[in-house]
């Protein structure tokens, strides 16, 4: 059968060779045996050998996934809270100062954020003598920072469509108002808690910028290394890394994938 | 002797005591100054349109809105300081609110373990209730794998499995369709009365009300208009808001001509004879004014002009309803006035007045009903 090419199709296929070429030249490459990134010498696997062996990377690797979790974690429940203040307290005093001040860093500048987290840290050990040095704790505080705003807004979008009824009947059922937010409130919105979590993961995961502001010696995150690396020539290593990476984030969308389409069967 | 069941049926009767009730949301007054008194076994429907309060009053009773003054005495114990987790009161709300993240069984166990009963009696409890509303098949389901009418079953035993004091139902049919819900409303109303619970329900749905309470009162920007049983509210509304809210009504505006201890003349303009009412009406002499109400299905029509002193007027056919089981005449009178009248179609094919004739409507001493305009 000829599919006849229209307009629309080369469109689509523009569209996703745009998107996805990129990728599949930095996995191709990975497989390359040369140690010039541009040249290609022929198939091997010999750069993921040397990506597990360099101590390095795979160190930045497992640090940037701790500060990521611990990130995700904390926006999470920082979004919580003031997802709940936002929609469930009514109109009080500063409620749109604080809704303001929560989206800010959605439109703030990263260079800006991280610029005044620096000066904010450098201030206050001057002052308190805490946090002593710049190091992971300091990029946690930062990333917690900047992802609450986006879990706010994921997860306050969803409670502020839930019915006020489910906890009103949870009370009315004999439940004190915190424990019907528990067993009953978080349990309903726990689909936008996973995709908080999960985002600010991901930013976290990503975020250069505010980063190499207020990160400090042995913090180095897997972006800034990668990133300081390239300047020195690209690695076939990092093409390696890269390309695990690619897997990893295909294999998990694929489960959510799967996992909600099951979902999706049952309830019908 | 008699005094203790005296006492028991005082208890009885006032088990529900709404006092002065008001509430106030910044300047506007949603319940103005409520009493009313519920017996212990009762239906009890308050009917009224959207924004008359009626949701309010409800939701004071379950403790979600505190009012600003005022006592609730449920069974001796005035419920007002109490949070709602505290009150022996559950309510069946209008969305159902069932848990999606858990099972039927869950839901229903859901009031008894925070109460913590042991597991053994939670068991036969959910067992019970399931039993009670015909969905032992569903233990297992989640509630968006039932239908309307199921997640209704749920709900209701849901609200039943603590036995509460007082059952509260908020728009109880308001999610089902037209067809499920006359055959829900006798089910919930066979299960309530089987368990025995005092309810109080808020409708808009004055069918429902009728059916399904023993009691109705009817409520209007935040006041009682009037309260009773389904019959006298129907047959002897106490003014012209109850008169108009519940059925329709023929008005005719007149004044009283005579005034006498068994009967009552009243002369209008809107009328050709005049209206006569079985029962003495007592008027204060500079306040003649009064409506006189009939309703459309306690008027006849006929082709000949009644013999009768009182009570017909002529008009012509100006539409007709064709019903089915009956027909509506809209009936134009000389003045150009509009009258109802129902007429039950008992013959398959009667020779029956039709658009544009002239005939008479005509209705007995006892049907009509005085009211203040």
């Amino acid at each position: 059968m000829k599919t006849r090419l229209n307009f629309s199709g080369v469109m689509f296929w523009l569209g996703m060779a745009f998107l996805y070429l990129p990728m599949l030249s930095l996995i191709i490459y990975s497989f390359n045996e040369s140690r010039l990134v541009t040249v290609w010498a022929g198939w091997s696997t010999k750069w993921y050998g040397e990506l597990f062996r360099d101590e390095g990377l795979m160190n930045a690797v497992w640090r940037s996934l701790e500060v990521a979790f611990w990130s995700a974690n904390a926006a999470v429940v920082l979004g919580v809270l003031a997802s709940v203040a936002l929609t469930r307290f009514g109109r009080f005093r500063g409620r749109s100062m604080l809704h303001s001040l929560v989206a800010a860093p959605l439109v703030m500048p990263d260079v800006i954020i991280g610029l005044s987290l620096l000066l904010l840290f450098v201030s206050m050990t001057d002052l308190i003598g805490w946090p002593q040095q710049r190091g992971l704790l300091t990029i946690w505080i930062a990333h917690a920072t900047f992802c609450t705003a986006y879990a706010t807004v994921v997860i306050s979008s969803r409670l502020k469509e839930l019915d006020r009824s489910y906890l009103e009947a949870a009370m009315d059922l004999g439940a004190t108002p915190a424990k019907a937010f528990v067993q009953v409130t978080l349990p309903i919105i726990m689909p936008a808690l996973v995709s908080a979590w999960l985002l600010s993961f991901t930013l976290s995961l990503d975020d250069v910028v505010i980063a190499s502001f207020v990160s400090g010696p042995g913090a180095t995150t897997l972006p800034i290394e990668v990133f300081s690396s390239v300047r020195l020539g690209v690695s076939p290593k990092i093409n390696a890394l890269a390309t695990l990476i690619i897997l990893l984030v295909s294999l998990v969308t694929l489960v959510v994938w799967w996992l909600s389409r099951r979902k999706l069967k049952r309830a019908k | 002797m008699i005094e203790p069941s005296l006492a028991r049926d005082s208890v009885d009767n006032h088990f529900l005591q709404i006092q002065s009730i008001v509430k106030t949301y910044d300047d506007v007054v949603a319940v103005n100054d409520v009493s009313l008194d519920i017996a212990k076994g009762d239906i009890f429907a308050l009917l009224g349109a959207s924004g008359s309060g009626k949701s309010t009053l409800l939701r004071m009773l379950a403790g979600f809105e505190i009012p600003n003054s005022g006592k609730i005495v449920l069974d001796g114990e005035d419920i007002v300081p109490l949070p709602p987790y505290r009150r022996p009161i559950n309510m069946m709300f209008q969305s159902y609110a069932l848990f999606p993240h858990m099972t039927v069984e869950q839901n229903i166990a859901y009031g008894l373990k925070q109460d913590r009963m042991p597991k053994a009696m939670i068991s036969d409890k959910v067992m019970e209730m399931l039993r009670l509303v015909h969905m032992e098949k569903y233990a297992k389901r989640k509630p968006d794998q039932l239908s309307g009418g199921q997640r209704q079953r749920v709900a209701l035993a849901r609200s039943l499995a603590k036995s509460p004091k007082l059952l509260l139902l908020d728009e109880p049919m308001g999610a089902l369709d037209k067809k499920l819900r006359s055959r829900m409303q006798l089910e919930v109303v066979d299960i309530i009365e089987r368990v025995g619970v005092t309810c109080v329900m808020v409708t808009h749905d004055q069918e429902e009300a009728m059916t399904m309470a023993n009691r109705i009162a009817i409520m209007e920007e935040g006041r009682i208009v009037q309260a009773g049983s389904p019959r006298d509210i129907y047959e002897a509304p106490n003014s012209l808001e109850a008169a108009e809210f519940i059925g329709s009504m023929n008005l005719f505006h007149g004044v009283i001509a005579v005034d006498a201890e068994d009967h009552a003349i009243i002369e209008s303009d809107e009328v050709n004879a005049k209206l006569y009412v079985s029962y003495g009406v007592t008027t204060a002499i500079e306040d003649k004014q009064v409506v006189f109400a009939v309703r459309p299905e306690k008027t006849k029509i006929s082709r000949q002009q009644p013999q009768a002193a009182h009570n017909w007027c002529r008009g012509k056919v100006h539409d007709i309803a064709y019903l089915g089981g009956h027909s509506v005449y809209h009936i134009r009178l000389d003045n150009g006035k509009i009258l109802y009248s129902f007429m039950v179609n008992s013959d398959r094919f009667a020779d029956l007045p039709t658009w544009e004739e002239d005939i008479y409507v005509y209705w007995s001493d006892d049907s009509g009903l005085v009211l203040r305009p």
